[in-house]
């Protein structure tokens, strides 16, 4: 299984080391700045290199490589959903898994990692059992800490969870507010083509919980309509019985932050795409200019508001420049990494908003052939684009009234326009 | 600061150490130090001293061993958590001495009370095994005490050890393989991987392969016409000599790890995934592409890893992701690797239908910066030309517009995949050979220059008056040209030289010239072979007569291959798959076996029970409606059967309760499946599996007894989930004082006991002692069952009370919403007919109109005992595959029968019987009735067996009507035409027949065909077979779909109605002996 654990930066910087078996030297990692230097962004470094005695996976997450080096036949998804899951872990206990947050906590750091692995197999991934065991740096903690010389953030009993058979909450949980909140968060992903039809669009979603409910509650959360959602995922605490059964989620929560499950909508069910978009993009054979013109306007928005519209576009590496006026928001073109960013704000219904100038492009240079792709970026509060809703929240198994809230949002996940 | 005697400093020296092994900075001379601190108080400073530890004790050994002591003393702590930590270290610190002791250790550890202790101790096996090689015997055999464990934390750890140790000996599973598919759901994420793995290979050593048949057909196919499609298969299919039986517990793996399709981790659902893949039958590997496609959804890793899979699987199984097609088309924000395989998925999927789409997608492509991608789409688009003829025109028309691209790479791609295209069929296409040669002089690529050179070559008669022309122009530039390009200019010469050999005859021995002289051998070396080869000399003679042979030959045109092709050989999912070598340590996945190894390997008699109980496919049941007049009866007779019954031994009463297929069944497999199905949530599983046999017991003595009296309509499967059940019984109960009773405080009551108690307004006849969570579960159980009506409830209680000296009263249960269980429950039922149509179809209530009994044994010949029998049509509870029998016993003699049993069932190879639990007592004049199933594998060969009395032997046998020996399953119109359609030729069964008198009206006959057969009417679905008035030529239409109940092969029924009463009935069925004698049994009964 997992061997040992490097954390590097993008800059080749490994600044993290960890051996579960014996030590392997650093110098493994050389494999990994030798594919690093053929690919030509971070994200296309191939995650499996072979290397003559050492297998080598790695994930790109916030600007790290965590990379496991392995020995023996192991699946690789085991592996890369385990690194994933440590990126995670630091992110919930540090609030950013950054290389600097990492060197901030790396005595919790590492004994997360001791926890999380033994010998290379995963022990306990469940954030609520970790921070059981060792507690996540609070503010208030670590002035106390400096203080009276230091409380141990290290829990001293077994957590009871990993024992009973709901090992993701734990027990003698106590709120004075008893809340839970859902967030129904959809994403269009989306591929039009030029003169806008659709050429393929589904709608992914995801249902994450806030829950902070005392005790062991026993929560049950159906649908108005379920028969939307074609594949689902769960969380574990899930019941999947009951689910295929009678389409209704139940579950003893974690304590938390949580995802519950993730969804996708039923393919045949048209998406509603909420924006149209209009361009036109095109580079002159001769005078080594272009010109381009987007306008983009609402559609089947079902009476909400479309908000946080950002369109970005990677331009051929011959534009050097743009000379662009918009009548809404604010365009931004960065000649070296050559993205144009338009930032658009609300949509609204008079004023349409539209973007057009000029590009110059590097002289003499043959006029690029390929046409950039438009990325959308866009936010509908209150709205779940697929029409999911709610039913009703029951909570059995504790008698107190919790605060029940659900909201929903609609983005655009891959949403693209090509050109 | 590490000798201070101040924890807080010494904490401090400690985190500076770890930043610094953090960094990779050597530590190691503060070994001697540090060790002095692993016995410190502070539980941190201990953490960070064993993260210390584990890290440099291998360095310094005789220090390290400093240590051992501390460990020792932990390994007896009472605390779990140190006992664990104990050994955890102790088994991480790699010092050679010391493995004896560790030996000790784990073996210790493995039979810890605590189950999280025994993880660590699976845990630890590999880690010694590593370390000496040579405890292997000893540690197997920890490793098979800890594979008998039963809870879910230890499973995946140990089948984790169990791989690094001894993979191959796959004899340990076979005792715990039901277990562990049983389990597989409850345990964590990471140890469903390994399991998953493990089993895959596991079942692909014990069980036949579900696709046999195809196989071989397949291979036969593809040497013939490679790429035809899967229709003939099933043709042939329909002849295959033997039908095939999934061995149930192979269906057992299958459905268990179906659910983990829906789990949130990648790495599960991408296990199942190789699972189906390698161990389904081929029509239900399909269920696991819409989750496969889900994962596409997640990080770029992980897509890289799904999307390698999906590319292997898409060869063998074309039809999988046909529907998710879209799913795979590229963004341009896609890394290029991604790009790359999605392109390969792509190709893999186009057919026929796809292909115009597809091509238009990769229109699009050609147009993308990125330029490796735009040169894989263009060899993706050679791909698709040549594995569909249709398109290939099309195909090469687009690369050729491709030739005119200002990018280079392009124009160089497609020419190479020009070639290769041209190839096939080169006559038709010299104007496409013309235009490249005029290209020539644009192009730089080598690889292109010189496949440009190639085709004009060998298609020189095409284009008798470029090729000398561009001859004379590659001689100019002999000399600068790279070598590749070089080879191919003597190859044109020389091919030029034997067609045309007055126009060329200089300029070729210019070129060899020229090449005589290169700085490369291997240039040298064509020259001088080419030159003797074709100019004529004087030596030389006999082998240039062949020359033309030689170099004119008619080459086989290349084939486009995925380089997924031969994937598949290595294990899904496994490293050695990504990256097509295999990785240190990998297993091999063996192939099927000829013949399956003896499945009675995996039987385990107790477990067996359980298991059966747990059965999640078995989502409800009905136990049949009993007359009412004898449980009033029985009554009389309580008393004297609580003596007998009492004494019994322990083990059989258990036996009986698994056995009993009453009420009790529901409630019992909650206390006995406490470990196994983590809603019951009963704490008991960590005080020991020691205390649960107890719990068992004592209800199911109460229940049993009860249980006789009573009919429940009950709910199992779904309803595991505890607390639901106890409502919906207790509902079904209605017993006054239900409401009086607590409130049921979801599963958690037992260990919140004094909640419970508080609420719970006692009846107060007894006092409320305060129980142990034990007794308390037990007494739940004990009341769920309690009979219906009340006087008899008051007496039994009483007498239970003397007995058992419990109290009933502060009985946690019954739930507050009674209208809430009640729409839950016929959700549930609904739920079953609702389920996707991608699932197979789910059994359904049958539809039976009246119960017909046969008889058994006659009162004559069984002494005034007379028995009869009659399919209950009601699906068995424990396994899916039986008949349900209802038997009935009624007593003429004048003295009571006792032990009433099957013995020495006598069946044909293959039948199981679940026998019915022993009847102590049948008094004179009284009827009892007992459920028993048979599995018929189906056939219509009887089950012989013996029934027993205290005094006589019966021999009986039970045959039954082929109509019994399906089931019947929900399915749509469109539905059953599409199996219809499938099982035609031989599996068609046709029939005319004259409807008899009785049967002239659509309901009646469809009394009389599910009277005949226990089968399920399919809905009409179109208005024009239903409607009110159907139009007079059309004929009505009634279909029945079934399915037999030991393989599960679809029947289905037709009866088509004429207006001159006759009829037409047709029977597809995949077992023909089935469908012949279902026709003559229906036709009978239509007919009368």
């Amino acid at each position: 299984m997992i061997h040992s654990l490097f954390l590097v930066s993008t800059a080749g910087h490994i600044f993290l080391e960890k051996h579960w078996k014996s030590v392997i030297s650093r110098s493994v990692c050389d494999y990994l700045f030798e594919a690093q230097g053929k690919a030509s962004a971070p994200e296309n470094v191939p995650p499996v290199i072979a290397t003559p005695h050492h297998y080598l996976i790695s994930v790109y997450r916030d600007r790290i490589f965590f990379v496991a080096v392995i020995q023996t036949e192991v699946p690789p998804l085991f592996v890369i959903e385990f690194l994933h899951r440590v990126a995670e872990t630091f992110q919930d206990y540090f609030g950013e898994c950054s290389e600097a947050s990492i060197k901030d906590n790396v005595v919790i750091v590492y004994e997360l990692l001791e926890e999380m692995l033994d010998n290379g197999f995963p022990l306990a991934t469940e954030a609520n059992i970790l921070k059981e065991m060792i507690k996540p740096p609070t503010i208030l903690r670590s002035v106390v800490n400096t203080i009276t010389g230091g409380s141990s953030n290290v829990g001293g009993t077994l957590p009871t969870g990993q024992l009973s058979n709901i090992p993701w909450r734990r027990t003698g949980v106590k709120y004075t507010n008893n809340e839970a909140y859902f967030d129904v968060v959809e994403e269009i992903d989306a591929i039009l083509d030029k003169s806008g039809t659709v050429v393929f669009a589904e709608i992914q979603g995801v249902i994450d919980a806030c829950v902070k409910l005392s005790g062991m509650p026993d929560l049950t959360l159906s649908f108005v309509n379920p028969r939307l959602l074609d594949d689902v995922s769960f969380h574990p605490c899930v019941r999947f019985k009951r689910w295929e059964a009678e389409r209704v989620l139940s579950f003893i929560p974690p304590d938390g932050n949580f995802r519950l499950m993730s969804y996708h909508v039923n393919a045949q069910n048209l998406v509603a795409i909420p924006v149209y978009v209009k361009q036109n993009v095109s580079f002159f054979e001769t005078g080594s200019s272009g010109r381009l013109d987007i306008t983009v306007g609402p559609k089947q928005t079902m009476g909400k508001t479309i908000e946080d519209v950002v369109i970005t576009v990677h331009m051929p590496k011959v534009v050097l420049n743009a000379n662009l006026t918009t009548n809404q928001g604010t365009s931004t073109y960065d000649p070296v990494t050559k993205v144009l960013v338009w930032d658009i704000g609300k949509l609204n219904q008079q004023k349409v908003p539209n973007l057009k100038g000029s590009l110059s492009l590097q002289s003499g240079a043959p006029r690029p052939d390929e046409n950039p792709t438009l990325n959308i970026d866009l936010r509908i509060q209150q709205l779940a684009i697929s029409g999911l809703k709610v039913n009703r929240l029951n909570m059995f198994g504790e008698k107190y009234k919790p605060f029940k809230g659900v909201k929903y949002v609609t983005k655009a996940g891959k949403f693209q326009v090509r050109t | 600061m590490l000798d201070s005697n101040k924890d807080s400093l010494k904490l401090e020296a400690m985190k500076r150490i770890v930043a610094m092994m953090a960094r990779g900075k050597n530590a190691s001379d503060l070994f001697p130090a540090v060790v002095k601190n692993v016995a410190c108080k502070n539980i941190e400073v201990k953490k960070l001293v064993y993260v210390y530890l584990v890290r440099y004790a291998e360095e310094q050994q005789d220090l390290a061993l400093l240590s051992i002591s501390t460990f020792q003393r932990g390994l007896k702590d009472p605390n779990q958590l140190i006992r664990a930590s104990a050994l955890r270290v102790l088994s991480s610190i790699r010092v050679t001495i010391i493995i004896p002791i560790m030996m000790l250790a784990i073996k210790d550890a493995a039979s810890d009370m605590s189950p999280y202790v025994r993880k660590t101790a699976a845990h630890a096996i590999p880690k010694l095994y590593s370390l000496d090689p040579e405890q292997k015997e000893p540690l197997i055999e920890v490793i098979e005490k800890l594979l008998a464990d039963k809870t879910t934390l230890v499973a995946g750890s140990v089948v984790m050890a169990f791989e690094g140790v001894c993979p191959e000996r796959i004899d340990l599973i076979h005792k715990n393989y039901r277990k562990l598919c049983n389990l597989l759901i409850d345990v964590e994420e990471w140890g469903q991987v390994v399991i998953i793995n493990m089993l895959t290979r596991y079942a692909r050593t014990q069980f036949l392969n579900p696709n046999a048949n195809e196989v071989l057909l397949e291979e036969g196919e593809e040497k013939e016409f490679y790429g035809s499609d899967e229709e003939e298969g099933k043709e042939e299919k329909v002849e295959k000599k033997k039908p095939y039986v999934m061995d149930p517990d192979h269906r057992l793996l299958l459905r268990n790890t179906k659910p983990l399709l829906q789990s949130r981790n990648a790495a599960v659902v991408m296990a199942v995934a190789q699972l189906y893949f390698h161990l389904a039958p081929k029509a239900e590997v399909g269920v696991t592409a819409k989750a496969l496609v889900r994962l596409l959804r997640s990080h770029s890793e992980v897509q890289f890893v799904v999307l390698q899979n999906v590319a292997t699987m898409s060869i063998k199984r074309k039809g999988m992701f046909e529907t998710y097609l879209k799913s795979f088309y590229i963004r341009s924000t896609d890394p290029t690797q991604i790009k790359v395989l999605k392109l390969e998925v792509l190709t893999n999927l186009a057919t026929e239908t796809s292909i115009s789409i597809i091509l238009r997608e990769f229109q699009t492509y050609i147009k993308s910066m990125d330029k490796d991608f735009v040169a894989a789409t263009i060899q993706a688009i050679g791909r698709c030309a040549t594995n569909i003829g249709e398109v290939r025109d099309t195909c090469l028309n687009g690369l050729v517009q491709l030739l005119s691209n200002r990018d280079e790479l392009v124009v160089a791609e497609s020419v190479v995949v020009i070639k290769k295209l041209l190839q096939m069929q080169p006559e038709q296409h010299s104007d496409i050979i013309k235009h490249m040669a005029k290209l020539i002089e644009n192009i730089q690529v080598p690889m292109a220059r010189a496949s440009i050179l190639w085709l004009i070559g060998e298609y020189c008669e095409h284009v008798p008056k470029i090729a000398p022309d561009v001859l004379r122009k590659m001689a100019k530039s002999f000399t600068s040209e790279e070598d590749i390009v070089k080879l191919q200019i003597l190859n044109l010469a020389a091919k030029l030289y034997l067609t045309n050999s007055k126009q060329t005859k200089l300029l070729t021995q210019y070129v060899l010239n020229l090449a005589k002289y290169d700085q490369n051998y291997d240039i040298r070396d064509r020259a001088r072979f080419i030159r003797q080869l074709i100019v004529p000399t004087d030596k030389g003679g006999a082998l240039s007569k062949y020359a033309k042979k030689l170099f004119l030959a008619l080459k086989p045109a290349p084939i486009l291959e995925s380089p997924f092709k031969d994937r598949d050989h290595f294990q899904l999912g496994s490293l050695s798959h990504l990256l097509n070598v295999k990785a240190g340590g990998y297993q091999e996945l063996p192939d099927w076996p000829e013949t399956a190894p003896d499945p009675s390997v995996r039987n385990v008699e107790v477990m067996d029970a359980v298991e059966t109980v747990l059965d999640p496919v078995l989502a409800f049941r009905q136990v049949p409606e009993w007359t009412k007049s004898s449980s009033r009866e029985k009554r009389k007779e309580k008393k004297k059967v609580e003596k007998p019954f009492y004494s019994d031994s322990e083990d059989e009463s258990r036996l009986t309760e698994s056995a009993d297929s009453d009420s009790n069944t529901g409630s019992g497999s909650e206390s006995s499946s406490a470990t196994e199905e983590s809603d019951s949530g009963s704490k008991s599983e960590d005080s020991g599996g020691e205390s649960e046999s107890e719990q068992q017991e004592k209800p199911n003595r109460k229940a049993d007894k009860s249980s006789r009296a009573q009919r429940v309509t009950q709910e199992t499967g779904d309803s595991e989930r505890s607390s639901g059940e106890e409502r919906r019984t207790a509902k079904k109960t209605t017993e006054p004082r239900s409401e009086s009773e607590s409130e049921e405080e979801g599963k958690e009551s037992s260990s919140e006991s004094s909640e419970s108690e508080s609420e719970s307004e006692t009846e107060s006849k007894e006092e409320s002692e305060p129980d142990t969570e034990a007794k308390r579960n037990a007494k739940k159980k004990a009341i769920t069952p309690r009979a219906p009506d009340k006087p008899r409830e008051e007496k039994q209680e009483v007498s239970l009370l003397d007995l058992d000296d419990f109290d009933l009263n502060p009985s946690p249960r019954v739930n507050p919403v009674n209208s809430f269980m009640s729409s839950s429950l016929v959700a549930d039922l609904e739920g079953l007919s609702l389920t996707h149509s991608a699932l197979p179809p789910p059994t359904i209530s049958p539809t039976f109109s009246s119960l017909k009994t046969y008889e058994l044994l006659h009162r004559l010949t069984g002494e005034g005992l007379a028995v009869g029998y009659c399919f209950g049509r009601q699906p068995f509870v424990r396994d899916p595959h039986m008949v349900t029998v209802q038997i009935q016993f009624t007593n003429h003699m004048d003295t009571e029968a006792r032990n009433l049993r099957v013995r020495e069932p006598r069946l044909q190879s293959g039948m199981r019987i679940k026998e019915f639990p022993e009847i102590e007592v049948l008094p004179p004049g009284e009827t009892v009735t007992t459920v028993m199933g048979i599995d018929f594998c189906d056939s219509t060969q009887a089950a012989n067996f013996q029934l027993c009395t205290h005094t006589r032997k019966f021999c009986v046998s039970i045959q039954p009507p082929v109509g019994e020996l399906m089931a019947p399953v929900f399915m749509l119109e469109n539905e059953f035409k599409k199996e219809q359609g499938q099982l035609m030729g031989m599996n068609e069964i046709k029939e005319t027949l004259v409807l008899g008198e009785a049967c002239q009206s659509d309901y009646a006959i469809v009394q009389r065909v599910t009277a005949a057969a226990n089968v399920g009417q399919v809905p009409c679905g179109s208005d024009q077979e239903y409607s009110s008035t159907p139009p007079p030529c059309s004929p009505l239409v009634s279909r029945f779909a079934g399915k037999t109940m030991t393989s599960n092969s679809l029947v289905l029924v037709t009866v088509i109605t004429k207006r001159d009463r006759t009829a037409q009935l047709t029977v597809n069925c995949e077992k023909m002996v089935i469908g012949t004698m279902l026709v003559k049994d229906i036709l009978h009964a239509l007919s009368q």
